[in-house]
């Protein structure tokens, strides 16, 4: 059975993991790389509109064009040059400075965790599979769409609607807090996605509605006020598009992990 | 598929009685699987080491994982 298991794993893991990738270079990566020009200083949202304000009309309030104006999907290099309102870099972030200097390793490596990311949900997933075959039932692969979006509820939505997906350079609260509540909401929506599914009785509905709904009541942990530094707008598009992908990705896990756990049995 | 000679309710009923026959180990190997995704999630997603975090940190940001 453990061969099984990690077959359908590993095989539906790296497939999704893939399409994760792809449509993550498609669709995130280069909102990901303009929030770093927001991150490091080299674009400054609003800078214009406030030295306007304060300071009458000095230099940098007439070159404040830039943050509206760069591309939505320039490449790091074309951004910092089409602007003139660049301040000295105001936040240092070595990992950045590092990934501009090599995009290829850089994007390797967010391939790679891709699969890595996608075979651990593979094995949790099967894991469920088999569960749920200990108690008598099947698991086939016409509920292969289910359980991807049973899945993307689990770790991807849920989450989410505590902890919003972050842009580079977003200020958050503790980390081990946050980690904790990650953890405890996927934890809990996990159960009581299972209660609705295969429980019996009314019951089900009061435990898996309460279930679902605990880590909020409880909320997750923030900062008091808000300090990001790039665009609501470009936070908000990129927030999206990660669920998109996630989404995606998700439905693809499901289908092709049930379609193999079915083929396996025979 | 049913192997020759074996109808379908009988190949279900030998199924579900190897799976019976062994009921410890088969939650034995739910739990390890299990685990093993969960540390290994843990490890792409979550460890704080500072190599792990660099070259984890677009997938970190793009998953919704709380990262540094």
């Amino acid at each position: 059975m453990i061969q099984r298991m990690v077959v359908s794993a590993l095989l539906a893991g790296f497939a999704a993991g893939l399409v994760a990738a792809l449509l993550h270079f498609a669709f995130v990566q280069p909102k990901i790389l303009l929030a770093e020009q927001y991150e490091s200083g080299a674009l400054v949202h609003f800078e214009g509109a406030k030295t306007g304000v304060g300071a009458a009309h000095d230099q940098t309030a007439h070159d404040h064009a830039a943050p509206a104006d760069a591309p939505a999907d320039a490449s790091a290099g074309t951004a910092a040059e089409s602007t003139t309102a660049a301040q000295p870099a105001a936040h240092d972030h070595p990992a950045t400075d590092e990934a501009e200097a090599s995009p290829l390793k850089r994007n390797a490596l967010t391939a790679a965790f891709y699969g890595l990311t996608y075979v651990s949900y593979g094995l949790l997933l099967v894991a469920a599979f088999a569960a749920v075959e200990q108690t008598g039932r099947q698991v086939t692969a016409a509920e292969g769409l289910l359980w991807g979006l049973a899945g993307f509820a689990v770790f991807q939505l849920a989450p989410a609607m505590g902890l919003e997906p972050e842009l580079p350079g977003t200020p958050a609260a503790d980390l081990a807090a946050r980690q904790i509540w990650w953890w405890g909401t996927a934890a809990s929506t996990a159960m009581g996605l299972a209660a609705l599914a295969y429980g019996s009785g009314p019951l089900r509905w009061a435990l898996g509605l309460v279930l679902l709904a605990l880590p909020h009541v409880i909320g997750a942990p923030h900062m008091d006020g808000f300090g990001g530094v790039a665009p609501p707008e470009l936070a908000s598009t990129f927030a999206a598009r990660t669920l998109g992908v996630s989404l995606v990705a998700w439905l693809s896990l499901g289908y092709l992990a049930t379609r193999l756990w079915a083929e396996a049995e025979r | 598929m049913t192997p020759s000679g074996v109808t379908a309710k009988e190949f279900d009923m030998t199924t579900q009685t190897k799976v019976a026959a062994k009921p410890a180990s088969a939650l034995l190997s739910i739990l390890f699987v299990a685990l093993l995704g969960a540390t290994s999630l843990f490890v792409a997603g979550h460890a704080q080491s500072a190599t792990l975090h660099d070259a984890a940190h677009d997938v970190r940001h793009s998953s919704g994982f709380p990262c540094h």
